[in-house]
């Protein structure tokens, strides 16, 4: 509680991040209009106060989608982060643990994936895959394998000859609890700040695969989507329908960010005594 | 450091390998046929046979893999399936626009981070420091789609300042060419810079606390010379790998700026081919940039050990 109370952007980044795990659960329940459903009658109203952040050209309440599309969001980043962190930080501990042959193997894959540029390879996946939102997830997730697997395998390195990893192996622990039970704990928390950030990135990505038309397809309701299909209307000053969006994946990312590099100078002594 | 240099391009060689083989697998993996689509209205099964074996897709895959490697080593990487332009000329044709934009953007975002970097660290916990940082988190937050929409309403639609999109060839019209550039340049700025003005700042604020500092003030240097001279010359380092990766991964920033900005450069081409299928240009420009992202990254390496004669990579084990 100390260390919420003294940082402020844990706070902050934290009550965002909060209100959209409300937003994303409970969206049956508060949008206050079924976001795929058309309206002619009621297409392109500017805000009032029947409909807060106004309609679409389809009639559809701008701010019922954009409680739906927190769900998608909010889902992929974290299935896609859970995809990079499990694959990423399995190879990263059988890497860094085992050494040798695996390490080189292991490493060299790695460094193929990071010698794409993160978004082209993304996008290239969820191509290949073909445009739906679970393939996006994948694609998120195997571009943030590397950050994983190389930040894991670092840590370990530096942990393994450490006295007492050298005194389970003495005693005789088997590979797989002397990993799991003494170098993980001791390698989480860099892990932990990476898969909070790494949830800014994903929600950032979805954003920008289904603007391009790879993410979700319509009439789901999406963030980025949304923006690309209601960006049309901006001649004729329509702004209000891309603003509701796009002013959604900015807090969403701006309070993932922050907090992890709340987290970051929290878990990081050199960074606590500087801050 | 030549050993380096060249146990580094003998390293490059199975990663470039293994580059390929994932662009030749994600090509492959990807749903629909490619010849139905170069065979256009042609629905004669024999002659669609034809053409399959012409193009040697009715080859087993490794066969189909090795055939397009040594193509592309050759600087053959095949014809578009939609204009049936050389895929190379096609990249070729597009690329100085690219660069241009992309050169434009980080010639921006070097600029604004260094000065208003350095000036954040100097003063530091100022009013300007308090901007400057929460402009770091705002501007990697912003997705450049929304960002390029936004000063499109404001200062193409509502102000009419600039232009909305499109292109004008420097030659025929440099006024407009710059018009043009000034608000896709500043989109594709906006990210880069916030990382950019980040490092600027926390390396200058780690150097600032260092001891030979202390000494050069002792001895009687003018702030001037100090900060240039000593602080900002290690500050230099860590960002210089930022600014050599940012240029490898030029392209990344430039494929949804130019969809927005209808700015005629590679990453428009590639979201095009994407949305297209056309299986070859995507494959070439995949594979190009991973190529460059490479080069850049042994660059970056490189450079690292000329500015910081610390760095022995002679001795290094991995």
């Amino acid at each position: 509680m100390y260390f919420v109370r003294h940082n402020p952007r844990v706070l902050v980044g934290g009550a965002i991040v909060l209100v959209l795990l409300f937003m994303a659960l409970a969206a049956p329940l508060i949008a206050p209009y079924d976001p795929i459903d058309v309206d002619a009658s009621q297409a392109l109203e500017a805000p009032n106060l029947t409909h807060l952040f106004g309609t679409d050209d389809l009639g559809r309440d701008v701010l019922s989608r954009v409680i739906w599309g927190s769900q998608i969001s909010l889902s992929v980043g974290l299935i896609s982060v859970g995809i990079g962190f499990l694959v990423g930080v399995t190879v990263g501990l059988l890497a860094g643990y085992l050494g040798g042959v695996v390490d080189l193997l292991a490493m060299r894959a790695i460094d193929a994936l990071l010698a794409f540029p993160a978004l082209l390879l993304a996008i290239s996946i969820t191509a290949a895959l073909g445009p739906q939102i679970q393939n996006a997830m994948i694609a998120i997730g195997i571009v943030a394998v590397p950050a994983y697997t190389r930040l894991t395998r670092g840590q370990v390195l530096s942990v393994r000859e450490r006295e007492f990893i050298v005194a389970a192996r003495t005693i005789g622990a088997n590979p797989v609890r002397i990993v799991l039970r003494h170098i993980f704990p001791n390698i989480a928390n860099p892990l932990v700040v990476q898969a909070t950030l790494g949830i800014a990135g994903a929600i950032l990505a979805e954003a920008a695969l289904s603007f391009l038309g790879l993410g979700a397809q319509p009439p789901k309701p999406s963030w980025g989507l949304d923006i690309n299909y209601n960006a049309r209307y901006l001649s004729n000053f329509k702004w209000w329908m891309s603003l509701a969006p796009g002013t959604a994946i900015f807090l969403a990312v701006f309070a993932f960010n922050f907090l992890g590099d709340a987290l970051r100078d929290a878990l990081d002594p050199r960074l606590r005594r500087s801050a | 450091m030549t050993q380096y240099i060249l146990r580094r391009l003998l390293l490059m060689v199975p990663v470039a390998l293994l580059v390929t083989l994932i662009v030749f697998a994600l090509v492959r993996l990807s749903p629909g046929d490619p010849i139905l689509i170069y065979a256009g209205e042609e629905r004669d099964p024999a002659a669609i046979e034809a053409l399959r074996h012409e193009y040697g897709l009715d080859r087993p895959l490794p066969l189909q893999y090795v055939s397009w490697l040594t193509h592309a080593l050759q600087g053959d990487l095949g014809r578009s399936l939609r204009t049936r332009q050389p895929v190379l000329q096609a990249i070729t044709e597009r690329l100085p626009k690219t660069l241009e934009l992309g050169f434009a953007a980080l010639l921006l975002s070097i600029s604004i981070a260094l000065v208003v970097g350095s000036i954040a660290a100097l003063k530091r916990n100022s009013p300007l420091d308090l901007v400057a940082t929460g402009f770091t988190i705002a501007g990697v937050s912003l997705p450049n789609f929304y960002l390029g929409i936004i000063l499109i309403l404001v200062f193409a639609l509502a102000a009419r300042i600039f232009p909305p999109g499109g292109y004008a060839d420097f030659a025929s019209d440099p006024f407009d060419n710059l018009k043009r550039l000034v608000l896709p340049a500043i989109t594709l700025a906006t990210a880069s810079t916030a990382v950019n003005l980040r490092q600027v700042r926390s390396s200058l604020l780690d150097v600032l606390e260092q001891e030979y500092l202390r000494t050069a003030r002792a001895k009687g240097l003018r702030e001037g010379a100090v900060i240039v001279g000593h602080a900002m010359k290690n500050a230099l380092i860590p960002i210089v790998t930022i600014f050599g990766l940012q240029i490898g991964a030029l392209l990344d920033g430039a494929i949804i700026t130019e969809t927005i900005f209808f700015w005629p450069g590679v990453g428009r081409l590639a979201v095009d081919s994407i949305a297209g299928r056309d299986y070859p240009v995507v494959q070439a420009i995949v594979l190009m940039s991973a190529l460059s992202f490479m080069a850049s990254t042994l660059a970056v390496d490189i450079l690292y050990a000329w500015l910081d004669p610390r760095i022995s990579y002679g001795r290094r084990s991995s």
